[in-house]
């Protein structure tokens, strides 16, 4: 259903209403480009290996901190590396941590939540627990752990999901809460249905859509904190390029090349912005109540 | 009301004591030996010795938490393996320049994130709300240390208003403080405004909508009245609220503005302790920022009833 603008919407409105399409629900223009500039990233990412003109690891001591050109598209770094091929190919770690924190911290999340919220006598020292972990500033948090675990890829990711963890499982708790509570939940547990089938079959369902959403923001602020983290000296090693440690390296050189921080920032930031643009667009599907609030 | 605070404060005390026990045992249960760790690859066997002697390693775990806890509760944070020096008096000679920039971040913050959420809300659908949203999405999206490094390209480099870094304490004049704390301030400021501002909105949009509103209209009260009287008094709660849990946002942001800005507070003293590895002062780090973080929120839930009188305890 298209809605006819009137006067009281924006010019911006009435161009998302124009182009809105009618495809169960209103998705707007801004989501929309989102999507787009988010499935460029990602491809251009992944198959950056195949169309990168130069190893992205090839260094090269006649050319250092040269400006762009038509030979190196964005100039190379310090240690003549092309800086188009490693902002490229980096985003394919930056991405994969991103997703991959997403998935490990929602399956935890979900696990602990599910517990928490049906079992009571779990649920006290679990949150208090979760509490605990909150209170502690997520990029610390994974500064110690990975000053702990090395840097490693994997490393890296358990320390992203760490603090995400609670936050998580805060929002399965509440739901499971209020769905233990339905008709068909307590009809399911007076039959005598298994405990984990109730939790399972007809708990769990309920989670999903919501986690959907946090899932997203989630990967965003993963591929931010891998940055700050990189940014810090505490991040992936700096053989496998991310956009977090190519920025990292360009530190000392900024006032000489800035562009070596601001094209990876520019594609992270962009990259960032659309996953989160695309996360309210689903919250907004999913809870029509959260929507109202937002205005 | 005194009995809710002193319960508030008391109800502190397991929150801190559960993240002291995690803080303890991440260090004691990581794989492999921690001394290793913590040493590098290059450690002699009498390096690690001396590592694990001074960290207390050698004694059973139950020994060491004890002995721990007791130094805590002293406020003795441990020795650090690269100085030598305590860690609490590190820290200390450290939070100086930190709190300042931090001050003067929250003030602007708040300065300018809240009429910008009242006037998003006020000017609901139009292209002011609409500029506050992007502003509030894209401050969300770009790394904290991306924001200081335009800043440094803009107004240090090209328009060269200010220094580039550095740090200069108050009491070398007022001048020569603002204009170095002035663009870490800002750079820290963006992602707190963005989510000040966008609470602010959705907060006020909720009370507008109530008929008090539309009764003090009526009777003629003027609009910057209704606005920041009527409505931004009831719309306070949620506003604080993330204010406080924001903070955790903004002490993470402290760690790398610092070393984007070069400004010796306690932000670089970590970073230089994760390069160093000297995870004493990464330790302690976590422990403060926590006590400081659940302060925070202690005050702010304190606070409620300052604005909404309506909550009492």
């Amino acid at each position: 259903m298209t809605e006819i603008p009137t006067s009281r919407h924006s010019a911006f409105q009435v161009l998302t209403g124009l182009f809105s399409l009618p495809v169960g629900a209103r998705i707007g223009v801004g989501p929309m480009i989102a999507a787009v500039i988010l499935v460029a990233i990602v491809l251009a990412s992944i198959f950056a290996p195949w169309y990168v003109p130069y190893d992205p690891l090839a260094m090269d001591a006649m050319s250092r901190l040269k400006p762009p050109s038509e030979a190196h598209l964005l100039g190379t770094d310090p240690y003549g590396r092309d800086t188009f091929s490693r902002v490229m190919t980096g985003g394919r770690v930056s991405l994969l941590i991103g997703v991959g924190a997403a998935v490990v911290s929602v399956a935890v999340g979900l696990m602990i939540g599910l517990v928490a919220g049906f079992f009571r006598a779990a649920d006290g020292v679990i949150m208090r627990i979760m509490d605990s972990l909150m209170a502690i500033p997520a990029i610390l948090l994974a500064i110690a752990l990975v000053a702990l675990n090395g840097p490693s890829l994997s490393s890296v990711i358990i320390a992203i999901t760490v603090p995400e963890v609670p936050r998580v499982v805060r929002l399965v708790r509440s739901v499971v809460l209020s769905a233990r509570e339905e008709p068909y939940v307590e009809a399911a547990i007076a039959l005598g249905s298994s405990m984990p089938k109730i939790l399972i079959q007809h708990l769990m369902p309920n989670t999903f859509a919501p986690l959907i959403v946090q899932g997203t923001y989630i990967c965003a602020s993963a591929i931010l904190i891998e940055a700050i983290l990189s940014f810090l000296g505490a991040g992936v090693s700096t053989e496998i390029p991310t956009w977090g440690n190519i920025m990292a390296e360009g530190r000392t050189y900024f006032q000489i090349k800035p562009g070596l921080i601001f094209w990876p920032g520019f594609l992270l930031s962009l990259c960032i912005l659309a996953i989160n643009l695309l996360g309210d667009t689903a919250r907004d599907l999913l809870d029509p109540r959260m929507k109202k609030r937002e205005g | 009301m005194f009995l809710y605070i002193l319960k508030r404060v008391l109800a502190t005390i397991p929150v801190m004591v559960i993240v002291a026990i995690f803080v303890f045992l991440l260090l004691r249960l990581t794989p492999g030996d921690p001394a290793a760790i913590l040493a590098g690859d290059a450690a002699t066997p009498a390096q690690l010795e001396r590592i694990r002697d001074r960290l207390g390693l050698n004694d059973p775990l139950i020994t060491q938490f004890f002995t721990w806890m007791g130094q805590l509760l002293r406020g003795d944070l441990g020795t650090s393996l690269l100085s030598n020096t305590s860690v609490s008096g590190m820290l200390a000679d450290r939070l100086g320049p930190t709190i300042n920039i931090a001050v003067m971040t929250i003030v602007i913050s708040v300065a300018l994130a809240v009429p910008m959420g009242v006037i998003a809300a006020w000017r609901h659908r139009t292209w002011v709300d609409f500029l506050v949203m992007s502003f509030s999405v894209l401050g969300f999206s770009v790394p904290v240390f991306v924001i200081g490094y335009i800043l440094i390209q803009i107004f240090a480099i090209e328009l060269r208003w200010v220094p580039v870094q550095g740090y200069a304490d108050p009491s070398a004049g007022f001048g020569a403080f603002f204009s170095r704390a002035i663009l870490p301030s800002l750079t820290l400021a963006t992602i707190y405004i963005a989510l000040i501002a966008r609470m602010t909105r959705a907060s006020m949009l909720e009370v507008l909508g109530e008929d008090y509103i539309r009764t003090a209209r009526a009777k003629g009260v003027r609009e910057n009245v209704v606005l920041f009287r009527h409505a931004l008094r009831n719309a306070a709660v949620p506003i604080l609220t993330i204010i406080g849990t924001g903070f955790a946002l903004l002490i993470s942001g402290v760690v790398v503005t610092e070393s984007v800005f070069n400004i010796p507070g306690i932000g670089r003293l970590t970073v230089d302790a994760i390069l160093a590895r000297d995870y004493p002062v990464i330790q302690a780090m976590i422990l403060l920022t926590a006590g400081i973080y659940v302060f925070v929120n202690l005050i702010v839930d304190v606070s409620y009833s300052f604005f909404d009188p309506r909550i009492r305890y």
